[in-house]
């Protein structure tokens, strides 16, 4: 009975079931999880990389650009940083236009978009796929932490449907219920970013398949406010830096040599 | 002739306006109020050619409400000012020009700060702690620059307005008779009597 309806996302199926957007939904709980928590003075990404291997050339990343591989974790204005979570390509295209949206309320009203708004925008996209057009929705989950003076530090999180809802801390991709199930049992109200950060670290470390996290497996992302001049600052983290973090939250590879000298 | 002053204070702005409306050398009414409530927190004085006025401050009226509508959280007034000096300048270079010199004084409920911004029929646009358009402007902007004081309070502030006026009625050839003031800060827009 399904395979009537689910060759077009413009359809009801008898049941009033969109087909598509459940198979969407479907293919991002597969993906890498991201997970965003919200600090009293700040908010918290963490993605889970899922193109690894020995082989692949990250060295992109190692150095210059603003930090993150590109896979996982964007910048999408000086005042918000996206999670993505689904298809790569899909999400590289709603990058774009989150940027550009951003770009443009920039040049018409001289401020950083609202958080709410810029989420507004993607949606609205987002939506138009699952009605018009193409023959398929896009495949990709987003989480934005963003700051703006209308309600400081924000965290998003918007589907394949064009629905959006803001989070304390929310998870999305895979293993997204165990991690759900943790950040509602250890999440507290008054959270400090450095706290959110272990955290966050702690979770992922428990949902991800391999048993000691790395920068070849992990994306990393804080947003605060400058101390001096008041302004969000978004900072994104380079591998070399995740693996200083790891080493200090005490969840890094440990080094083999200082554990032979210890054995 | 035309004259419109606005300055800042603790808390507030404070805009004001001559009501009259004059074609060539006849005063053709004396209550007209050329001052809009944009938002809650927004107050816009206009002068310049008659009719643009009217038309530019009504085409802005409408599309602040509408972005008000559409969008979870009101304009704050430099994203506003931002805005309106943008369609000025487009409305620049176009075929048929506005010719409407704005004052633009708002209240930041985010930052809960006062704003005010002085706008030009050419698209300039500056943030000022006071500004006036008109001839008034060259007997009040030396006046204001003597006694304007940003924390001064709203009776100072309305008396510092006063001294303006007062001045502008004495000294120019072409005085209007009449006033409008107005009010913006944390509790919205009102009408004040000088």
């Amino acid at each position: 009975m399904a395979r009537r309806y689910d060759s077009r996302t413009t359809i009801f199926s008898p049941e009033g079931r969109l087909y598509q957007i459940e198979y969407a939904m479907e293919a991002i709980s597969h993906a890498g999880t991201v997970i965003g928590v919200l600090a009293k003075d700040g908010v918290v990404l963490a993605a889970e990389k899922k193109v690894t291997g020995k082989l692949l050339d990250l060295s992109g990343a190692k150095e210059g650009g603003y930090g993150g591989s590109g896979e996982k974790i964007y910048l999408l204005n000086s005042n918000v940083i996206g999670g993505v979570a689904g298809y790569t390509a899909d999400a590289n295209s709603l990058v774009n236009y989150a940027r550009t949206a951003a770009q443009r309320h920039l040049l018409n009203y001289n401020e950083d978009i609202p958080v709410e708004l810029l989420a507004q925008r993607l949606c609205d996209m987002k939506q138009g796929y699952t009605q018009y057009g193409g023959l398929r929705p896009f495949g990709v989950s987003l989480l934005y932490a963003g700051y703006d003076p209308h309600y400081q530090f924000q965290l998003y999180h918007s589907d394949p449907s064009g629905n959006y809802s803001g989070w304390k801390a929310t998870c999305i991709g895979a293993n997204n219920g165990t991690a759900q199930s943790l950040l509602k049992q250890e999440y507290k109200d008054d959270i400090e970013v450095k706290d959110a950060i272990g955290l966050v670290l702690r979770i992922m470390s428990k949902t991800m398949d391999s048993t000691t996290l790395g920068s070849e497996k992990l994306e990393f992302a804080v947003l605060t406010l400058d101390s001096a001049t008041k302004q969000p600052k978004a900072k994104i983290y380079k591998p070399a830096e995740i693996d200083a973090l790891l080493q200090s939250e005490g969840l890094g590879k440990k080094d083999e040599d200082t554990e032979m000298k210890a054995a | 002739m035309e004259c419109s002053f606005a300055l800042t204070g603790k808390g507030y702005v404070i805009v004001a306006a001559d009501t009259t409306a004059a074609r060539s050398i006849v005063k053709m009414k004396t209550d007209e109020d050329k001052i809009k409530s944009l938002s809650p927190h927004l107050l816009m004085a206009y002068s310049g050619e008659p009719g643009d006025t009217v038309q530019f401050a009504e085409y802005v009226e409408r599309n602040i409400r509408l972005y008000q509508i559409r969008n979870i959280y009101a304009l704050r007034p430099s994203a506003a000012a931002s805005w309106i000096r943008r369609s000025l300048a487009e409305s620049l270079r176009s075929r048929k020009p506005y010719s409407v010199n704005l004052l633009l004084g708002g209240y930041d409920t985010a930052s809960h700060e006062p704003h005010l911004y002085w706008i030009d029929y050419l698209g300039t646009m500056t943030s000022v702690p006071f500004g006036a358009h008109g001839y008034g402007s060259y007997f009040a902007l030396s006046l204001l620059d003597r006694y304007h004081d940003p924390e001064a309070t709203l009776e100072e502030g309305l008396a510092t307005l006063k001294r303006c006026i007062d001045e502008v009625a004495k000294r120019l050839v072409v005085a209007p008779g009449k006033y409008i003031v107005k009010v913006v800060d944390k509790d919205g827009v009102r009408e004040v009597e000088l």
